[in-house]
């Protein structure tokens, strides 16, 4: 009986020891990371060398890298390049993003601060949220022409409301022991929101900024394919007509480039402006 | 351990002038057709100086008479009086302890402290000083600068009691303020309240469902029944201060114990 229990208890501390943890669990994007790109980069390579994919289906990796480069070498205002054309896409998503987000958590926090705004309101905003918003960008081009309003109208309805419905879920979660504590010290409507509730809902507002600074560049790249003189959507579907998969290929991989900086500035700021917080919620769109 | 506490002078009640008198306060919850009656008829005046706890199950009412005293919640009938004024919403007179300390989390511990001081439009540079006092008189004057999440439990608790107090309160409320910490922080609490307590001479309304806890903090003990809230009685405590952890092990504190456990036990019934 004894026995059994010292040899369980051997079992158990041989269970528990600690093991440093080797270097591919610690830094696994240091290690394992590239390692998945240098796989995904060989069978491209693969793909085209030795399967034989033909050029005008998956362009070979080194004519892509040529693509970007050439692209890249030429001035910023130089319209044949990719520097113009980002300039321009990327403008289009930055100015989008602001109005966009801005309107949503303006008016998410209105309508939860005025139950009576947001009853009413609420069934038009699930109506309008459940409408995919790509359909109206043909529509904007008879609003808007082809200029840079048309985009930054989609990119700010696209972005609106994951940041709205965001802003209202930051508002109903707001502790009540918090909002009891300013009310006991006779704090002011203004400072209950500036002091209590605006900062309590940053969590929340930053999850709605996250994914809608990703829309942002779907928004403005939708706006350019319905009809636009420049910015890398327009390059795209230029390039597709074309059947250049190289450059087309290159533009895509621009894109993926800039949406990721995007959301990796907000959550920069996130982590300069919420460090005290872990995320929340899971992002909803 | 701070087992010795600084000499305490006990207010002379008879001479104290009184701080909460309430006459026939009553609360009813009314719901749709329903009404529920939270507190019925319950009178008690509370003089200057002293520490009143309040003991009853859960559901008696106590945490409701509490917001009451912090005018965040409307009564139904009878008259409330702080400091000789009619209750009327929160009074700066009063400061609030909850059961959670609150502490925003954007904030540094002293940042926090000084929040009622900026709702109330006071000047903040005039505060810094003895909020830095009160700290340091809890021990947390090294962490003036932290974010709650470095503190722990009792710490942040620490840090609520010293946010009322830099307001300069009259009364302190406080409701089950150490409820959700563990028994032996708890114990080392209830002698830091009590050593903030004989040297800021505060009143203290305390809510708790700790019989030992109210006997061993209080000048008076007021006991509560359940449904509706009523005062079954109000003991006085008649323990000498300084009081030490060991006056728990004395014969007269379990008397008071049982005469407490007896009168909650006959009203309301314990399970």
């Amino acid at each position: 009986m004894t026995m059994q229990a010292e040899a369980s208890a051997e079992v158990f501390s041989a269970q528990v020891r600690e093991t440093k943890p080797g270097l591919f669990r610690r830094y696994p994007q240091l290690t394992i990371s590239p390692a998945i790109l240098v796989i995904l980069l060989a069978g491209w390579w693969l793909t085209c060398h030795v399967f034989g994919a033909p050029s005008y289906v998956v362009p070979a990796p080194e004519d892509v890298w040529r693509a970007l480069i050439n692209g890249l070498a030429r001035a910023p205002w130089d319209s044949g390049g990719y520097w113009f054309h980002a300039g321009i896409t990327v403008w289009e998503a930055l100015l989008g993003f602001i109005i966009g987000s801005a309107a949503g958590a303006v008016l998410g926090f209105a309508l939860s601060h005025w139950p009576l705004l947001g009853r009413s309101w609420y069934p038009y905003i699930v109506g309008f949220q459940s409408l995919p918003k790509v359909a109206l960008a043909p529509l904007m081009v008879v609003w808007f022409g082809f200029g840079l309003e048309g985009k930054v109208f989609i990119t700010a309805v696209i972005t609106f409301f994951p940041v709205l419905v965001n802003a209202m879920a930051g508002y109903q979660s707001v502790e009540p022991d918090r909002i009891e504590l300013a009310r006991s010290c006779n704090a002011s409507e203004w400072h209950l929101l500036t002091k209590i509730i605006f900062p309590s809902c940053m969590p929340f507002l930053f999850a709605g900024l996250s994914v809608a600074s990703v829309l942002a560049i779907l928004g403005a790249v939708v706006g350019e394919f319905v009809g636009a003189k420049s910015g890398l959507g327009m390059l795209l579907m230029q390039y597709d007509q074309q059947m250049e998969l190289a450059p087309l290929f290159a533009v895509i991989l621009l894109l993926a480039l800039i949406g990721f900086s995007m959301n990796h500035a907000i959550g920069l700021l996130e982590r300069r402006y919420c460090f005290w917080a872990q995320r929340a919620a899971a992002a909803r769109t | 351990m701070k087992q010795v506490l600084a000499a305490a002078p006990q207010a002379s009640i008879a001479s104290a002038s009184p701080l909460i008198v309430a006459r026939g306060l009553c609360k009813t919850y009314a719901a749709g057709d329903s009404s529920t009656v939270a507190l019925k008829e319950l009178d008690f005046t509370i003089y200057d100086g002293e520490f009143v706890s309040v003991v009853g199950q859960s559901g008696c009412g106590k945490s409701t008479l509490l917001k009451i005293l912090a005018g965040l919640l409307p009564f139904t009938a009878g008259t409330v009086q702080l400091n000789g004024v009619p209750l009327r919403g929160p009074s700066k007179e009063a400061a609030v302890v909850f059961q959670s300390p609150v502490l925003l989390p954007w904030r540094t511990v002293l940042e926090n402290v000084l929040l009622p001081i900026e709702f109330r439009r006071l000047p903040r540079s005039q505060y810094r000083e003895s909020a830095l006092d009160l700290l340091a008189m809890t021990g947390l004057r090294d962490f003036a600068d932290r974010y709650p999440y470095e503190l722990s439990g009792g710490m942040q608790q620490r840090a609520a009691i010293v946010r009322a107090l830099v307001q300069d309160p009259k009364l302190l409320l406080m409701d089950e303020p150490f409820g959700a910490l563990d028994a032996m922080t708890r114990e080392q609490m209830n002698l830091e309240l009590m050593r903030i307590w004989s040297r800021s001479r505060k009143t203290v309304f305390f809510i708790t469902h700790s019989i030992a806890e109210a006997i061993f903090l209080s000048d008076r003990v007021i006991a509560m029944t359940t449904r509706p809230g009523r005062i079954a009685d109000i003991i006085d405590i008649d323990l000498p201060r300084p009081r030490d952890l060991s006056v728990i092990n004395t014969d007269r504190f379990g008397r008071y114990a049982a005469r407490l456990r007896t009168l909650l036990d006959a009203h309301g019934g314990l399970s």
